[in-house]
């Protein structure tokens, strides 16, 4: 695992195999996820894989009524909005990921601070394969 | 106080023009720049012979995409006859012609130059509104597109940060619409130069005229509350909330300041320039503000030794109604947390204590991405001029103007202060 480059194909394959990994700078502890292969505070090139728990709280989030075609694909529409948001993981740093398990339809009912679990939806098979990062309500 | 930061000499604009912001199906992108010039030729004052420019800047953010055709800078100049001196393109989502003002700005500046045309155009109408998404979404982080979020999402979930963070409530956001609409109304360049009032008044007459029933909206905010009239395109960002899809140029001639006397009595003088750049929404540390706008206010106002309160006028990017909010924060006109307030007591309308698009904005004026950084040029050489007609903002002595670009979801953002001498 610790040969992997630190970049977006090696976040991705991670993802496919239900772990949400970061990187961690060996030299000033800062962990970034997605992973960066250059660490934004003290610019140092030493990094380590560390994994996220998969817990944390919504900080923002909109529900989608006119979505992407791959959204649309899978059955979200005007009648059927899906919720995107920002999630700050108890480690530290914010995803941004699908919100599963609340009602587009009614985000009155969504609330800021709400404590979230990671879920990894897998869609498509073969070489279209591909992992969408989730959280829902505990 | 001024920065170490200075242009190497004095940048003026000299003319200013823009084509009609809209939705054309048989205008190209040529046609559009072709009127933006000739009615830039027209606004310069004492006259200019076009074969006097020197170089091109041309912005275009999505052309490759939505008409299959890269490469604009030799198009538009082969379309101006200004072949074979240069023409460059430059790029930065919906800022893309704010960074050709400053790529001339700076080719002036450095004595390279004496005369450069700055501009942009984008021709998005051509494709469906499913493509137009998907198109823009090219310019937010890979990460966001992945989980879904379309621009209008992540104006969405910054709004629901602001509202969670300031107690905003979408109410708030609708001050902002309304506001907008009144001054396009004001604007016969605008796509939508209508009020909101206007609008309810056209589908009460035609609910009349076809004999259904008749809406009875009290005032613009039960209209905007009505979901049938603005429906929810990615909560809390309605209808109303979000810019239109448009066709569009606009052009800016810059020259030495030393020359701009010959050219006109009344140019406005470069007097800040500021550019930042920002993070993806999930690496934001706050999602109430954007970074790079802070950045690109603190390197204008340095540069010019003028201050918040100095700005008298401003074009602010407002792709949907927060982002009008957070950049009159960011550019320090108001405090973190109290532009909402400033929008529900006036204080950006046409007669308000600092007026925020004039214009109608990017939600009324239309948003040809690429178009738009030189288009907030365009208006506020109108406002400083006194050529704003119906739309000049009563302040007396009205001198110091600003135009603020944001690209993408704040990646790239800009503020240019211009001042009239």
């Amino acid at each position: 695992m610790e040969r992997k480059p630190f970049n977006d194909i090696s976040y991705e394959g991670f993802l496919s195999e239900d772990k949400l990994m970061g990187s961690k700078c060996q030299r000033c502890g800062v962990v970034s996820v997605p992973p960066r292969s250059i660490c934004i505070k003290c610019h140092g090139s030493e990094m380590e894989w560390v994994e996220m728990k998969g817990m944390g709280k919504l900080v923002a989030f909109t529900c989608i009524a006119i979505g992407p075609p791959f959204m649309i694909k899978e059955g979200y529409d005007r009648k059927h909005p899906y919720v995107s948001g920002v999630v700050e993981l108890e480690e530290g740093p914010k995803v941004v990921a699908r919100i599963e398990g609340v009602d587009g339809s009614k985000p009155e009912t969504i609330r800021i601070g709400t404590p979230l679990r990671i879920e990894f939806l897998h869609r498509d098979e073969g070489e279209n394969s591909v992992t969408f990062l989730a959280f829902r309500p505990l | 106080m001024r920065g170490r930061r200075r242009l190497g000499r004095g940048v003026a604009v000299v003319g200013a023009g823009m084509s009609r912001f809209g939705m054309f199906g048989d205008k190209d992108s040529k046609h559009l720049f072709a009127e933006a010039f000739r009615e830039m030729l027209s606004t310069v004052d004492k006259g200019i012979d076009p074969k006097d420019i020197d170089a091109l800047y041309v912005g275009n953010f999505t052309n490759d995409f939505f008409v299959r055709q890269g490469h604009w800078g030799p198009i538009i100049s082969d379309l101006l006859g200004h072949t074979p001196k240069p023409a460059t393109r430059t790029e930065g989502a919906c800022a893309s012609s704010a960074l050709a003002f400053r790529e001339g700005v700076f080719a002036i500046a450095s004595g390279f130059y004496d005369v450069v045309l700055v501009g942009g155009v984008e021709d998005m109408s051509k494709r469906s509104t499913e493509e137009v998404t998907q198109g823009l979404a090219m310019a937010a982080s890979p990460y966001e597109v992945k989980a879904g979020f379309t621009f209008p999402g992540v104006f969405g979930a910054i709004a629901t940060a602001y509202f969670a963070r300031y107690g905003a409530k979408r109410e708030h956001l609708m001050n902002v619409t309304v506001k907008s609409h009144n001054n396009a109304r004001l604007n016969p360049k605008a796509q939508f130069n209508v009020s909101i009032r206007d609008i309810m008044n056209q589908r009460i007459e035609k609910a009349k005229s076809k004999g259904g029933p008749v809406p009875s909206w009290r005032d613009e905010k039960e209209f905007l509350r009505d979901p049938g009239a603005n429906p929810v395109v990615a909560w809390p960002m309605h209808l109303y909330d979000c810019c239109p899809i448009s066709d569009g140029a606009s052009c800016v001639l810059l020259v030495a300041e030393e020359m701009a006397k010959s050219l006109t009595d009344s140019a406005l003088h470069v007097v800040g320039i500021g550019q930042g750049s920002g993070k993806g929404l999930h690496a934001k540390e706050d999602l109430t503000y954007f970074e790079a706008t802070r950045y690109a206010a603190k390197e204008a106002y340095d540069l010019s030794g003028l201050k918040p309160e100095d700005i008298q006028v401003a074009e602010v990017h407002d792709c949907f109604s927060i982002a009008e909010i957070l950049h009159i924060e960011d550019l320090g006109f108001f405090k973190p947390g109290e532009g909402y307030k400033a929008v529900e007591e006036g204080l950006t309308g046409l007669s308000g204590s600092k007026p925020i698009n004039t214009s109608g904005g990017l939600k009324c004026k239309g948003h040809p991405v690429g178009a738009t950084g030189t288009g907030q040029i365009v208006e506020i050489w109108k406002q400083l001029r006194g050529e704003a007609g119906q739309r000049q903002v009563p302040i007396k002595d009205l001198r110091i103007g600003a135009t603020q670009s944001l690209g993408g979801t704040g990646g790239t953002c800009t503020l240019t202060i211009l001042e009239r001498r």
